[in-house]
């Protein structure tokens, strides 16, 4: 046992990707175990390693905890990633769930029928542009590197993760948020996260329509 | 202004049931300030009430707090339901993110067509009964303890007799499997505060009827 934490989970961005963005901002080593057939899920399943008996899960500090959101708080909070107080941890959270369900939006474009697709996608950017970056830039107007209490969060993390999601499908759409554009290229330069945007590192590539049945076989 | 927390949702159960069950058992006074029509819900937006332009809202100690999750988190913190430490936290958060998929399922129930809905229900009950119940009735076996968490009442604890109750209402009989669960069931329903909740008159709301479907449906344009 490496003492590094352990992911176990698909080969692929899905629920798993922002526990990996955060916990390669906060300077964490981590392993992989990817689930490659619906056996290997199975497996997992009657050992009792999986709580609810889904993925994500991960091995830390003696537990393998499960949920998405659980995971990325304890990360957070392990790693001074949630601000100062009770307060700040408010603000963190109500920022993180903001992105949380645009993140949803946009991945749920996969699972639209073929000829709905392009339509949910106009208003999904929709919904980016208007309800959700409209918040960030107007909180960028404080004039701060970062989101909350002038120090870097999971928040910051999250943002930054959120916009370059959006721009694999829209390149231009921080073109009405300058502030947001700053915002992204100083969090990018960050040495941890500048390290993880570079090839080769734990990130995921974006979700190919030819793995979709793949990874679909697993969990059905 | 009085002070008190300032709820902003539907006169419903909805996204804010969880929230009005957890200051109830924090013991916590609150008011409620009910959304009626579209027009009164685009002039809460209008007004910048709203980050996200949604409800649920609540106004708490100086800050217009929005997303369920993190006015649950803030309360559970303030009022001491959220463990001793960050592991206990740990379990806490996942215990509570576990049920809240099982909750979803049951919000969502009224909203399914008429064809769908038998269907789904048997889909609420396989999975309380195989997925999450079996969790917790595990955890009350293994330690013995009157609570899920660190021998203490926390914001799991609440969460869990909420959505017992909630599919008791549509599947009387769920919990027949299950003995810790029962006893859970009693222990906790017998916690002064919540004692209060569960009593006519409190801010508790009744299960959501097709009055309520139709309301949601014309306030957040769903039609």
């Amino acid at each position: 046992m490496s003492g590094k934490p352990r992911l176990h989970y698909v080969n692929a961005r899905g629920r798993m990707e922002p526990i990996r963005w955060l916990l390669a901002a906060a300077g964490v080593e981590f392993e992989e175990a990817f689930l490659e057939t619906k056996d290997d899920l199975k497996k997992l399943q009657t050992n009792g390693d999986l709580l609810f008996q889904q993925v994500p899960m991960v091995e830390i500090d003696g537990m393998k905890m499960v949920q998405t959101r659980a995971i990325l708080s304890y990360i957070a909070g392990k790693y001074n990633l949630y601000g100062k107080d009770l307060k700040e941890r408010a603000l963190i959270d109500m920022y993180v769930e903001g992105l949380a369900d645009l993140n949803e939006l946009i991945t749920s474009n996969f699972f639209q029928p073929a000829d709905k697709k392009e339509e949910h996608l106009a208003t999904v950017m929709d919904k980016a542009t208007t309800r959700y970056f409209p918040v960030y830039e107007k909180v960028r107007g404080h004039g701060q590197d970062f989101l909350v209490g002038n120090k870097l969060s999971r928040a910051d993390v999250q943002l930054l993760e959120i916009i370059l999601l959006v721009e694999e499908s829209k390149p231009d759409i921080l073109a009405k948020f300058p502030l947001l554009q700053s915002f992204k290229a100083k969090t990018s330069n960050i040495p941890n996260i500048k390290k993880f945007l570079q090839p080769g590192s734990q990130r995921k590539l974006p979700i190919q329509e030819k793995d979709i049945p793949r990874l679909m076989q697993i969990f059905h | 202004m009085s002070g008190k927390p300032r709820l902003v949702y539907i006169n419903g159960r909805g996204r804010m049931e969880p929230i009005r069950w957890l200051l109830a058992a924090a013991g916590v006074e609150f008011e409620e300030k009910f959304v009626e029509t579209k027009e009164q819900l685009e002039k809460l937006v209008k007004d910048g009430d709203l980050l996200f332009h949604q409800l649920p809202m609540v106004e708490i100690d100086g800050m217009k707090m929005v997303q369920t999750r993190a006015i649950l988190s803030y309360i559970a913190g303030k009022y001491n339901l959220y463990g001793k430490d960050l592991k206990e936290r740990a379990l806490i958060d996942m215990y509570v993110e576990g049920i809240t998929d099982l909750m979803q399922m049951v919000m969502m129930l009224p909203f399914s067509p008429a064809e769908a809905k038998a269907k789904n229900l048997a889909s609420i009950e396989e999975k309380a009964t195989k997925r999450y119940f079996p969790v917790f009735e595990k955890v009350l076996k293994q330690h013995g303890q009157d609570f899920l968490v660190g021998n203490r009442f926390s914001w799991a604890d609440v969460q869990l007799l909420e959505v017992i109750l909630a599919v008791e209402e549509k599947i009387p009989a769920v919990l027949s499997g299950f003995p810790q669960l029962q006893a859970f069931k009693t222990k906790m329903s017998n916690v002064p505060t919540i004692k209060k909740f569960l009593q006519p008159g409190s801010a508790r709301k009744p299960p959501p009827d097709d009055n309520y479907v139709a309301t949601v449906m014309s306030i957040f344009n769903l039609n």
